[in-house]
């Protein structure tokens, strides 16, 4: 009785301002924008968006895949130091995630432009030019920035919990480095794995600031479609159609990841 | 392999704080182009100081997050203590529910918060629904469950007896929870007001969508500035900004160390 008591406000909470809102974009993904009348015309049109859904998504994909493979040599050293090392390590990996992205991504905008500081130094020393900005590259990059620590936490925190028992005990058995890496170190991370790059592919597939900033208008992503319905072209309707699509996906993407381990009910997408 | 994973951690570290370092260093500048150091000038944190728009807005962001996070400790830290004592269908409709907020992308929540606000004001009738009320509702809402995810493990780590102990010893419930109970999980909470307060100070993306033109918080405002050419006494901001977060999370960390060490030598005494 006590714990329902306790219970009560935040469930009442999160469902009028979760719960409820996501009941409002599916009504306005059915309604007409002018009329307000019932319509299949926002969700169909959305066949046109179809090439930003699937560049949204390879983006993020290749962004969360470069993460983990940057990321987890990174969480392991991490995990291997002294607890003194670990503890200052891992606040200098989150110390970014609390400073503005914005301008982080406009420091990046400054070294990558073409007259920017890096193609600077280029032209000094008699080169050409390099195309940095304004490509699907530099949209990789920005994410992959932007969204590092994201994988490196999750992984760092698997990681550290590992037993070291279990890794001198495959030594003992006969295992040399690689197959205790393999064997061992690599299978007890997959819920880091998953949990990282789950954290990354989210953010990703959704973002419309870097894409803006380092893209092109050929690197458009459906975050940068909604943002301009509600902002720029006022259409909040397809807007609403738009992130129900989204919505759904992740929901998709997520519980596919899921099926590769067998999490609890908190376990997963946990910072 | 251990070499390699050093000096690839460090070159990672590297790639992580450039932006830090040419914000820094373009707070600096004489010039106004961050690609160009045209010389070395305190002036840009003159300036800062002496128009006092940015300030306004950074003092509104810290209201906002303060607030929010406060509430959303509150709230969230009962949520928890229900949530502890809680079992079966309940439990889990509860957590899916937490959950949502954490894998919507931030830009979903943002729009169907906004669709929320703006359907609530047509059937008011009120024109301009969008400013400091809905910020503040929209920011507690995405820090519930960060809340709630740092305190419930310390729930669950704590000894089941002390609460009986101290309902035994002649406490009211009230009394055991703030006596006891409290003071257990008393990490967590700290920890998951810090992370609801970084988390609010830094949000762009919902607040850009749920405040309109009369309470603008600082990345709102920055994101309007990156629109046209960006003033410098933002980098000086910026890099107040960081020192001032820097030291607090290394202050953090200390403690911390302190603490573990406090926990390793009590550990020693009973070995």
């Amino acid at each position: 009785m006590k714990s329902k008591r306790l219970l009560a406000p935040y469930v009442a909470w999160m469902t009028v301002f979760t719960l409820i809102p996501l009941g409002v974009v599916i009504y306005y993904a059915f309604t007409d924008s002018i009329t307000g009348q019932f319509t299949f015309a926002n969700l169909s049109n959305l066949s046109t968006y179809l090439p930003i859904f699937l560049r949204s998504i390879f983006l993020s994909l290749a962004s969360a895949a470069i993460c983990l493979v940057i990321g987890y040599p990174v969480a392991y050293t991490i995990a291997q130091a002294n607890p003194k090392w670990q503890r200052f390590l891992s606040m200098l990996v989150m110390l970014p995630m609390c400073m503005s992205f914005l301008l982080r991504t406009l420091a990046w905008v400054a070294m990558l432009e073409d007259t920017g500081i890096i193609n600077r130094v280029v032209s000094s020393l008699g080169l050409k030019p390099l195309p940095l900005i304004r490509n699907s590259g530099a949209v990789i990059l920005g994410m992959v920035y932007n969204y590092l620590p994201y994988m490196i936490t999750p992984l760092y925190t698997v990681i550290m919990k590992i037993d070291p028992r279990l890794i001198e005990a495959a030594q003992d058995l006969g295992c040399d480095h690689k197959r205790v890496f393999t064997k061992v170190i690599l299978p007890l991370s997959v819920p880091g794995i998953i949990s990282g790059i789950t954290m990354v592919f989210v953010p990703a597939v959704s973002t419309f600031y870097i894409s803006q900033k380092l893209g092109s208008t050929g690197t458009t992503m459906i975050g940068d479609v909604i943002e301009s319905q509600f902002k720029t072209a006022y259409n909040p309707n397809l807007g609403a159609a738009l992130s129900l699509v989204m919505m759904i996906l992740i929901f998709i993407c997520i519980g596919f990841m899921n099926r590769f381990t067998d999490s609890e009910e908190e376990g997963v997408v946990t910072p | 392999m251990k070499k390699f994973c050093r000096v690839f951690t460090v070159l990672v570290f590297i790639f992580l704080y450039i932006p830090m370092i040419v914000l820094a260093v373009a707070s600096f500048n004489t010039g106004t182009d961050i690609a160009v150091f045209k010389g070395f000038t305190l002036s840009r944190y003159a300036e800062l100081f002496r128009d006092g728009s940015l300030l306004a807005l950074l003092r509104n962001s810290l209201i906002i997050s303060v607030l929010a996070s406060f509430i959303a400790t509150v709230l969230g830290t009962m949520a928890a203590v229900g949530l502890h004592n809680s079992r079966g269908r309940l439990r889990s409709a509860v957590m899916t529910l937490t959950n949502i907020p954490m894998t919507n992308p931030d830009i979903v929540t943002g729009v169907s918060l906004a669709l929320l606000f703006s359907f609530t004001g047509t059937l008011l009738k009120v024109k301009s629904i969008l400013g400091f009320w809905t910020l503040l509702i929209a920011h507690i809402t995405f820090n519930l469950p960060y809340v709630i995810l740092s305190v419930l493990p310390k729930l669950t780590q704590m000894d089941p007896d002390l609460e009986e102990a101290a309902l035994d010893l002649g406490c009211t419930p009230g009394q055991a929870f703030f006596k006891v109970i409290l003071h257990e999980i008393m990490p967590g909470v700290i920890s998951g007001f810090m992370m609801a307060f970084t988390m609010s100070l830094d949000d762009f993306v919902i607040s850009y969508f749920v405040t309109g033109s009369s309470f603008i918080t600082l990345p709102v405002e920055i994101y309007n500035y990156t629109k046209k050419p960006i003033h410098p006494k933002i980098y000086a901001l910026f890099t107040l900004m960081f020192l001032v977060i820097l030291v607090m999370m290394v202050a953090m960390n200390l403690l911390q160390g302190k603490d573990a060490e406090r926990k390793q030598k009590k550990r020693g005494v009973r070995a």
